[in-house]
């Protein structure tokens, strides 16, 4: 890449007033660091993962209201987590964690319980037990 | 409280770490050869650990080799620790912060207000340098934002305390003994050798080898589980590729960089010449990342779009592998 083939094109860190650093070949044939606003490529990848994980999170808000699965599921997807990660944050295991997307298991959690996924999720454990969508 | 730190900004966070912890000890040196001395170019594949649902791929080493290989090649002692406690991890920070000891930390990107969405996911290993305390506030300098930034105490805790894969547990890190005279020359030429080894491993999943089995794992992700998935995996794999720097394109331009620093300094034209094909190489990888957006998009006319990606990846693969070969001859 030449330095002036560097892509200047407008991307998420660019929207928050910074740069990106890469290194490209100046015209004397030298490495040399460049400031570059982004990448369109790179951007649409981003957005497009960040649209997938969008539809998931709505999936997951649609399962929760016909009652398929619990608020949990919801708020995981929310937070972009997986099981591994949600279990991680409950210092728990993935086998119990992931019985609480049922809603019949969710419904016997205790309040300690209801209180870390409210502390992890940064709601109220009413938010969690009414969950409104 | 340092006023005299001086924020210099990196295409890759941990280089960046060791650019400016060195750089507010008085010790200029370059982010490429960071990352070479550091032997930070590698590969791996690891397709029985998933991270955001999508086999892991990694451009790099694990967290914190980078600096630990400098070190070592350059005679550096940095001391690590980690705490149980965060409030005792709090408190060794002030300390720190008090002394004027600038230092780093390993943190989980999700959390960090100051990043746009599109980069916050689970991810654990940001490297950045905490560098004062002001009102309460945490001034931090991350190395891949061209500005400083501040954090609150509860932020930084969170960010020090995220949990998952590769969970910092507060992880911080600062020099202890830096030799007064660097020896630069068997340095490169460790690191150097190191970087050939790795990359040439005989293991299946790392280096060229490792780039050979994700490239027939791409036709199999079609097959196997249909074009949603292979896009979504793809997606992950050119974030994991190009996002802030941590990636197979920058990084094979940050390290043709190392190689005509190095170069220069050894007198070795070879390396210069190396360089440039580094350079090549690295116009490949962002082909290959053009190559499979366009695939995420749907925008590709190409038939067998797979197998074409796969094809570009086993080319990618061929080319590193001689220029390894011919980068051991060369030191």
């Amino acid at each position: 890449m030449k330095e002036n083939e560097v892509p200047q094109d407008e991307s998420p860190i660019s929207k928050k007033g910074s740069t990106e650093l890469v290194y490209a070949v100046d015209e004397n044939g030298k490495m040399t660091a460049v400031q570059s606003k982004g990448w369109k490529p790179k951007s649409e990848i981003q957005y497009q993962n960040l649209e997938h994980l969008n539809q998931l999170t709505e999936q997951a808000r649609q399962n929760v209201l016909e009652g398929k699965c619990s608020p949990v599921v919801y708020y995981m997807e929310l937070h972009k987590m997986d099981w591994q990660t949600l279990a991680a944050y409950m210092k728990s295991w993935t086998f119990f964690i992931k019985r609480h997307q049922k809603p019949s298991v969710f419904k016997k959690l205790s309040d300690k319980t209801l209180q870390k996924y409210a502390d992890i999720f940064e709601i109220s454990v009413d938010d969690l037990k009414n969950f409104k969508g | 409280m340092q006023s005299s730190f001086q924020h210099k900004q990196a295409a890759h966070c941990e280089n960046g770490a060791i650019v400016n912890l060195l750089q507010n000890k008085g010790f200029t040196i370059s982010e490429p050869m960071a990352f070479g001395l550091g032997s930070g170019l590698f590969f791996v594949y690891l397709p029985f650990i998933k991270v955001n649902h999508a086999p892991a791929i990694s451009y790099r080493p694990m967290p914190g080799q980078i600096f630990n290989r400098l070190a070592k090649h350059l005679g550096i002692k940095i001391k690590r620790r980690k705490f149980s406690n965060p409030q005792k991890a709090q408190q060794a920070l002030d300390e720190n912060l008090k002394q004027n000891i600038a230092t780093g930390l390993l943190v989980g990107v999700y959390h960090l207000p100051y990043f746009p969405d599109e980069y916050r996911f689970h991810f654990n290993a940001h490297n950045i340098v905490v560098f004062g305390k002001e009102n309460g506030r945490y001034l931090v300098s991350d190395p891949v934002l061209d500005y400083t930034v501040s954090l609150s105490e509860a932020e930084l805790e969170k960010v020090r305390y995220a949990k998952g894969a590769l969970a910092p547990n507060g992880h911080m890190y600062q020099l202890e003994r830096i030799p007064e005279k660097f020896d630069w020359s068997p340095a490169i030429r460790k690191a150097i050798k190191k970087t050939c080894r790795d990359m040439l491993a005989p293991v299946p999943i790392v280096g060229v080898k490792g780039m050979r089995m994700v490239a027939k794992a791409i036709v199999k992700w079609h097959k196997k589980s249909g074009a949603v998935k292979a896009n979504y995996n793809l997606a992950n794999m050119i974030r994991m590729q190009e996002e802030i720097g941590t990636g197979g394109g920058g990084f094979r331009f940050i390290y043709a960089a190392f190689l005509q620093e190095a170069g220069e300094y050894l007198q070795n034209d070879d390396l210069i010449n190396l360089s440039k094909e580094m350079v090549e190489i690295g116009d490949k990888w962002r082909d290959f990342a053009l190559e499979a957006a366009r695939v995420v998009k749907k925008r590709s006319n190409t038939e067998n779009v797979y197998q074409v990606l796969s094809n570009q990846l086993l080319h990618i693969a061929d080319l590193e592998e001689s220029f390894y070969k011919k980068l051991k001859k060369a030191i």
